[in-house]
């Protein structure tokens, strides 16, 4: 291995050591996306038996749940696994070691794909058991809506790390609540079009509505691949600002001596 | 060369001059302590020396890298201890010590890992999480890893602060033992006196962001005729300066 992939796996196995020590952390990992997956498929089954005109709105309802469960858990996992080390009063340590701060986000990001893998694949095996919801019946176009929803939910987690670079321990309850903010935007279950008019051009800036539009359609077998270019445009702005938020951040934290 | 150059450092945070304009070089193998009361500057100076802080002015060479534009040279051939800054403590001892293994690209890491818990006897508890171990313990575990790579400049950060004299002592054998063995080059900041005149070949004394004082302990004895560097250090931090 290279010092920069030794690096990288080093602090990648710090993480999964500690795992591997605690089952309740893995259990926590899938327990709310098997328990959201729950009450919306119960929700679901409840609309379908209401008729077939809302059998399409059952499905989109599954499929979101799902899908934005990648992005609550990406996120997630870099911005609680850079918690760990912030915790555990390590961070220290880390920085003073021959890591490179790109490493050192690389490793989280790792993490976050094993921690957001471990809690959404047995939801969406809950889905296919419990609801005969097949989310891969989409095509390989779900890919690329997971990797959209990773990624911004990376970005937005890159956000919160700086944010708590900044602010310490203060901003630490942003790491389970910022994107639940951004929700109601992401048109997670609803097209962007229900929402008003003055909140569209939010929605249409976030890498999320556009998955979502293109999940709706494709549930019935269209790819709007114009969508699908926009999600991955923005999320290619928003993680270069994110980027630059961190650096600035670490930076500053470097002159103020916050570690 | 020097292991370690310090000229004109000096670190401000708002109104307050924590550092204040200090310069000073260790060479290869030396020991240099550094004293100084609470607030004196001492953790700053170590923390600008590991890059983990950005100074206000000065320059820094550790292992002839200049720390301002080539950190992770250095970094690699470095390593650092402190009571302050714990390791993680629900993995276990064997685990933190290859964390910071491949953190520091250690070659043949599971022998280095047993090499040090021969040395240090950590053996007992190697598998057990580092949480769960005594003071002592503790102490023992963070030399492992500041000595996981072999380092040629170790900082320490007051190493044996809350330990019995007795795991206090195995401390400091250990690292006479080291730099005798590696030809290591140490910085100690220490409020130990007996500790800074057993291991330091020189010594600084700071005190409010400067340095007021300096040189072997035998010549800080003499300089102040007294008897012990602890009534030396009373001496400065109650009557003033003495300029070095």
């Amino acid at each position: 291995m290279t010092g920069s992939a030794r690096r990288i796996w080093g602090l990648t196995y710090r993480h999964l050591a500690l795992y591997r020590r605690s089952w309740p952390r893995v259990v926590e990992l899938m327990y709310w996306p098997i328990l959201q997956m729950c009450i919306w498929g119960f929700t679901s089954s409840f609309l379908l038996a209401r008729g077939s005109a809302t059998a399409a709105a059952a499905g989109a309802l599954i499929g979101g749940v799902l899908l934005w469960e990648v992005a609550l858990r990406s996120q997630m996992g870099v911005a609680i696994s850079f918690l760990e080390e912030l915790w555990s009063r390590n961070l220290g340590h880390v920085f003073v070691s021959p890591i490179r701060p790109w490493e050192m986000v690389a490793a989280l990001l790792g993490v976050s794909m094993m921690r957001m893998l471990t809690g959404v694949l047995p939801a969406i095996g809950v889905a296919w058991l419990l609801y005969a919801f097949d989310l891969f019946s989409m095509g390989p176009v779900v890919v690329l809506f997971f990797a959209n929803l990773m990624i911004m939910g990376w970005w937005v987690a890159l956000a919160v790390i700086s944010l708590i670079l900044r602010h310490g321990a203060g901003a630490e309850a942003l790491a389970w609540s910022v994107l639940f903010g951004l929700t109601p935007f992401s048109a997670v279950f609803y097209p962007v079009s229900a929402l008003p008019a003055v909140v569209q051009p939010i929605a249409l800036a976030l890498p999320s509505s556009h998955v979502f539009e293109g999940m709706r359609a494709a549930l019935e077998g269209v790819i709007l691949w114009d969508h699908l270019a926009w999600a991955l445009a923005l999320n290619a702005v928003w993680m270069a600002g994110a980027v630059w938020l961190f650096a600035a951040q670490f930076r500053q934290a470097r002159l103020r001596g916050a570690y | 060369m020097d292991a370690i150059a310090v000229e004109g450092l000096s670190k401000r945070y708002g109104d307050v001059l924590a550092v204040d304009d200090i310069s000073f070089t260790v060479a290869p193998g030396q020991t240099l302590g550094l004293l100084g009361g609470n607030g004196a500057g001492k953790t700053t100076t170590i923390a600008m020396l590991l890059g983990l802080l950005i100074p206000s002015a000065g320059r820094i060479s550790v292992l002839g890298h200049d720390m301002a534009r080539d950190r992770f040279a250095a970094l690699a051939r470095m390593n650092f201890s402190s009571p302050y800054i714990a390791l993680p403590s629900r993995i276990s001892v064997r685990e933190n010590l290859r964390v910071y293994g491949h953190l520091y690209s250690v070659r043949g890491l599971e022998a280095r890992i047993c090499e040090l818990a021969d040395q240090l006897d950590l053996g007992a508890f190697l598998d057990r999480p580092a949480g769960q171990l005594s003071a002592g313990q503790k102490t023992r575990v963070a030399l492992a890893k500041a000595l996981v790579n072999r380092p040629d400049v170790l900082l320490l950060d007051e190493p044996t602060a809350s330990l019995d004299p007795d795991t206090g002592d195995l401390v400091r054998s250990w690292l006479e033992h080291y730099r005798q063995e590696s030809g290591c080059t140490i910085l100690l900041a220490s409020h130990n006196m007996a500790e800074v005149e057993r291991l330091c070949a020189r010594v600084l004394m700071l005190k409010q962001g400067r340095i007021v004082d300096g040189g072997t302990p035998a010549e800080l004895l003499d300089r102040y005729g007294r008897d012990d560097l602890e009534q030396v250090f009373l001496d400065i931090a109650r009557r003033g300066t003495v300029d070095a």
